[in-house]
């Protein structure tokens, strides 16, 4: 197999390997990344396509079919396979809709976060002085604080929760992480002789900051971003328990968790389906992360 | 000489450093007090040894610092006192090359793309006009065409180093400072270096500030050296007079140190006793009198005057007097 590739190359084509396909490389040695992969994938496609393949609505309530257990089940039903939750919804039908929900504030909060916490971390970096230590005293502020309540305290003062203010507060919540990892490696960049031979060439500030050291700090940043993402679903799955994120009767999974618990000891699945979605999604996301940095990072590559 | 680009005088960087969380600052002349001139198409060498403040010399030189005091004239405008226009003007005019190739070149940066960065910040040229002037420099500094999409991974030092000294030139420089340019490479590759280096400067008319610590490469290269010891400079002159006949102890140690390539010359070694004193408490008078086997007690109380003895300057009160200096 490694054979036929190098053997290969040198035909298909003399310029240098991408730089994709080293990663790649890299990246399909770690089987557990891979595995991430392919069942984030499968959730993806799940998410999206879920209008498709979810065999009821989610949202719509069979009267004559009250808290049904999974199909294999006795008293289970294949028209319901992994039966159905209090209010007769179909449980397989929510899951695959509330992987939108998920996946949905998973990667926003991580777009959010990016945006801001590069945005900050170099305005930390290059500012100095009191702007510097205004910014970076906040964050320590903001992780001074347990995240979980930091984030129903926001929760609380933007009243009313919904799924966007959910958003919000997991993404103050998640903030500092990103801010101190691009202003530390900023900095550890901005030593660097290339950056001062920049500043002779005549390199002004902002190009200085997007263009010649921006790009040097992003490594990290990514692996931060896509466990970032993980994280991001746990915390809104735990504030939907609370009942403070998504309203019935949105299939988040966090909220399913949360209105099944009354039912934990007489119908076990309304509460551990999601559950169990939940767990697998963060999983795959993580062995995914662990598997990007080990291929970005250059001090974990192997010779 | 009127062709002087570049004219230093008494120029001073002091640094301030907190010591310890209690300590209050202290103050570390990096550079105490330097003058020298630098003219179209010669090299002014720059020695000493570490922590005598060469590379603090280069970053003042280049604008990356701005000196604590003493000034500098660049194309005879004073930078103290130059507008902003003038100022991006004179930033074009005087580059570096770093001594590590494997830190001085953005690795995220295709060759071509650090090579058209200058020019692009610098000048409105197109962007075909940049490439094929980007593409003549690579040429120019003995690298291939098909390097120019390459990463700077792809390339050993001595390569990265061509690299480094073709990106400065892109923005038609006068004055380059080289910060120990070839010692962090091969002995093999340093000759080809100091050769391209050569014929640069008879091309473009460049004027040299060479920092080394390095004197056979010194000799094979500068037309005046400078000594400094802790900041201040000890001696200057022509590079031929100062390896003849070098008048200030610390040259003359220095020069005993260099290896020749001679078995059968006999050389008195003249061995420095004791250590580079802190830049924190340099010591009263004469910064070099507690190594120095010529001090005399005028040497504690007051720095000696800079003096033109034979063609060099000279800081030392023993520079008249022909003494040998012991041994050991």
């Amino acid at each position: 197999m490694a054979a036929d590739v190098t053997l290969a190359a040198p035909i298909a084509s003399s310029a240098q390997p991408s730089s994709f396909a080293e990663f790649w490389a890299s990246f399909r040695e770690n089987k557990g990344a891979v595995a991430g992969l392919v069942v984030l994938s499968l959730i993806v496609l799940t998410a999206i396509f879920a209008d498709v393949l979810a065999p009821h609505s989610p949202l719509e309530q069979f009267r004559d079919a009250v808290k049904l257990p999974p199909a294999w089940y006795e008293g289970g039903n294949w028209a319901f396979p992994l039966g159905t939750d209090a209010l007769g919804r179909d449980m397989l039908s929510r899951i695959m809709h509330g992987a939108r929900y998920s996946l949905f504030i998973g990667l926003s909060v991580m777009a959010v976060s990016i945006v801001c916490g590069v945005g900050l971390g170099l305005l930390a970096a290059f500012s100095g002085g009191w702007l510097d230590t205004a910014i970076s005293r906040v964050m320590d502020l903001i992780v001074a604080i347990p995240s979980l309540v930091l984030a129903i305290l926001i929760i609380a003062i933007l009243q009313n929760p919904s799924l966007e203010k959910t958003i919000v507060a997991v993404t103050v919540v998640s903030l500092p992480r990103y801010v101190r990892l691009v202003r530390a490696s900023a900095l550890s960049e901005m030593g660097k002789d290339y950056v001062t031979a920049a500043k002779v060439a005549g390199v002004a500030s902002l190009r200085l900051m997007l263009r010649t050291v921006l790009p040097n700090c992003l490594a990290p940043v990514i692996v931060q971003a896509a466990l970032g993402v993980s994280d991001a679903i746990l915390e809104a799955a735990a504030l939907g328990f609370l009942g403070l994120g998504a309203q019935p009767p949105t299939p988040e999974w966090g909220a399913m968790v949360g209105d099944g618990r009354e039912f934990i000891r007489s119908e076990p699945w309304i509460v551990t389906l999601p559950g169990l979605a939940i767990l697998v999604t963060v999983i795959s996301i993580n062995l995914f992360g662990d598997g990007l940095r080990d291929a970005l990072d250059p001090k974990l590559k192997r010779s | 000489m009127s062709d002087a680009i570049l004219e230093a005088k008494d120029l001073r960087r002091d640094y301030e450093v907190r010591r310890g969380f209690f300590g209050g600052t202290g103050i570390v002349k990096a550079l105490a007090s330097v003058s020298f001139t630098l003219r179209a198409g010669k090299t002014l060498a720059v020695v000493g040894e570490s922590g005598s403040g060469k590379s603090t010399l280069g970053r003042l030189v280049t604008m990356i610092e701005e000196p604590s005091g003493g000034s500098l004239f660049i194309d005879g405008i004073d930078l103290a006192t130059a507008t902003p226009q003038e100022r991006k003007r004179l930033r074009k005019e005087v580059q570096i090359i770093f001594q590590n190739p494997y830190g001085s070149l953005n690795p995220r940066q295709t060759i071509g793309a650090a090579l058209e960065e200058p020019l692009i910040v610098n000048t409105d040229l197109s962007g075909k006009d940049r490439v094929s002037e980007a593409r003549a420099m690579l040429a120019r500094v003995g690298l291939r065409p098909e390097h120019y999409n390459r990463y700077p991974h792809m390339f050993s030092g001595g390569q990265r180093q061509r690299i480094a000294i073709a990106r400065a030139l892109m923005t038609r420089p006068r004055i380059l400072v080289l910060d120990e340019p070839v010692s962090a490479l091969d002995v093999s590759i340093r000759a080809q270096v100091l050769n391209l280096l050569d014929v640069l400067q008879q091309e473009f008319e460049l004027a040299y500030l060479f920092i080394s610590h390095d004197l056979s490469v010194v000799k094979h290269i500068a037309d005046e050296v400078m000594v400094i010891y802790l900041g201040s400079a000890v001696e200057l002159g022509a590079s031929a007079t100062i390896f003849a006949e070098p008048r200030h102890p610390y040259t003359r140690a220095l020069l005993s140190a260099t290896p020749v390539a001679d078995p059968a010359a006999k050389k008195e070694r003249i061995i420095l006793k004791g250590e580079l004193p802190s830049p924190f408490a340099p010591p009263s008078g004469c910064s070099f009198h507690p190594r120095c086997p010529l001090v005399i007690p005028r040497c504690k109380e007051a720095f000696p005057p800079t003096e033109i003895i034979e063609g060099r300057e000279v800081a030392c009160y023993r520079a008249r007097d022909a003494v040998a200096v012991p041994a050991g």
